[in-house]
């Protein structure tokens, strides 16, 4: 057949794309099993990150299951929901309306202590960015942060989930002494910036470079923090 | 080897290196050297990528329509790309992490485009892989120099450890901030350049 038909080229580029097309989702379709459990197992280790338990790929579900003793749904009111917190996609209620949102809670316990962990949901400069930020019992004081992203710009932006941009809100407080929502605030000007802006109870350091990633940052603790205000000051008088 | 095939192989590497000499593939030269180990990773997925692109593309050249001939490698790239991302995914799920950002910057590479353009559709398989290989080598050996220096000057570590000891940055030594923004990738990508000139006689222009 002579190869400059248009015949011949339809045919061609019709079969070389249904040929890709099949390999591909055979690809997608038997592999997608392994990858959701990936993603699960990734997910349960954020979460034990946030309260301080280090954990391997092999013993993640194990560790949680002994660590994690109670999840729940909260919704706007603060008000207990039945459901699996687990499962619940942040995402699908961020687009429902305000009041039919389920907020999922987890309580760790470890040594006879209790934290409450609560995940995050944002936007960064390429990508959705995510996280759990863990809370002493008082309901106030950070215990520890996690945040992960999916194409943030290696070097600047990603190193969000590195452990040093990480580890300075843990102490941070949500509330300020009146009781007001105040959430974190993130300081442009690399280290130190929080410490010259004279705001240690609230702030952290944003990364060099980094900018909207940080200011996408602020924005998903604040906003997502949000949320939970009536059952984090319910649940301190408890 | 055949001095022919060997070549092939080391000619990219030196006095036909695609980002130094045919500057290609630039843009994600500037991405990726931020870090050191971005720079491997993105090194040896364009490796992976453009070798298998290069012998498929040269196992159809006698098949492919000229007139779409570009979107018939694009569409092999894609799918070599996607192919390796969602095995990594199921296999390899931190490497699958970091590479991900990297998967449209692979697809977009103009090398990989370039190579099957200039040299596999016109080559048969072996010295297209050869090529291929040869290649990403010589894009990759450029990404980790430059990933190299930006690293310790801008960050004070190689690999994410600290090389830089504390008792210097205590007398005042400060890191470059300035060689964690693009403009400084190209500049060493620059200075690249003109050592190479310099050292090798045949690309001294009159």
């Amino acid at each position: 057949m002579d190869k400059n038909s248009n015949l011949y080229t339809f045919i061609y580029a019709s079969i070389l794309v249904i040929l890709v097309a099949l390999v591909l989702s055979f690809t997608a379709i038997t592999l997608s099993p392994m990858q959701q459990r990936n993603i699960e197992v990734e997910k349960k280790q954020n979460i034990l990150t946030s309260v301080s338990i280090e954990s391997s790929f092999e013993n993640a579900e194990e560790l949680f299951s002994n660590y994690i003793k109670e999840s729940f749904l909260v919704d706007v009111k603060g008000n207990k929901k039945s459901g699996d917190a687990f499962l619940t996609d942040l995402k699908k209620e961020m687009s429902k309306d305000l009041e039919d949102r389920n907020f999922p809670v987890y309580i760790a316990e470890k040594d006879n202590k209790k934290n409450i962990i609560i995940p995050l949901l944002g936007k960064g400069l390429w990508g959705p960015l995510w996280g759990y930020i863990s809370l002493e019992k008082d309901c106030n004081t950070i215990f520890g942060a996690v945040f992960d992203h999916k194409a943030e710009t290696p070097g600047l932006g990603a190193d969000i989930n590195k452990e040093w941009f990480e580890k300075p809100f843990t102490g941070k407080k949500l509330f300020d002494k009146k009781g007001n929502f105040i959430s974190i605030t993130v300081y442009k000007g690399g280290k130190g910036a929080a410490k010259i802006a004279g705001d240690l109870e609230h702030g952290v350091d944003a990364i060099s470079g980094g900018t909207i990633t940080s200011k996408g940052l602020e924005d998903m603790v604040k906003d997502c923090m949000k949320n939970y205000e009536e059952f984090l000051k319910k649940s301190k008088i408890n | 080897m055949d001095p022919k095939n060997k070549k092939l192989l080391t000619n990219p590497i030196n006095i036909d290196n695609p980002i130094t000499i045919q500057v290609l593939g630039i843009c994600s030269a500037l991405a990726v050297t931020v870090k050191l180990e971005p720079a491997v990773v993105m090194s040896i997925s364009v490796l992976f990528v453009l070798a298998f692109a290069n012998v498929i593309i040269s196992l159809l050249r006698n098949t492919i329509p000229s007139r779409i001939r570009i979107i018939v490698q694009l569409v092999i790239i894609a799918f070599l790309v996607i192919l390796v991302d969602q095995v990594l995914k199921a296999f390899l799920y931190d490497v699958s992490k970091q590479l991900s950002v990297f998967v449209g910057l692979i697809i977009t590479n103009c090398i990989i485009m370039g190579r099957l353009e200039a040299f596999a559709l016109a080559n048969k398989p072996f010295p297209a892989f050869l090529d291929g290989l040869g290649n990403s080598a010589g894009y990759g050996i450029i990404l980790i120099i430059v990933a190299f220096f930006r690293e310790l000057l801008g960050s004070g570590t190689v690999w994410e450890i600290q090389v830089i000891p504390n008792f210097v940055y205590e007398m005042g030594y400060q890191n470059n901030g300035l060689m964690i923004l693009p403009p400084m990738a190209l500049i060493v990508v620059g200075i690249i350049i003109w050592i190479q000139r310099a050292k090798t006689p045949e690309l001294i222009e009159n």
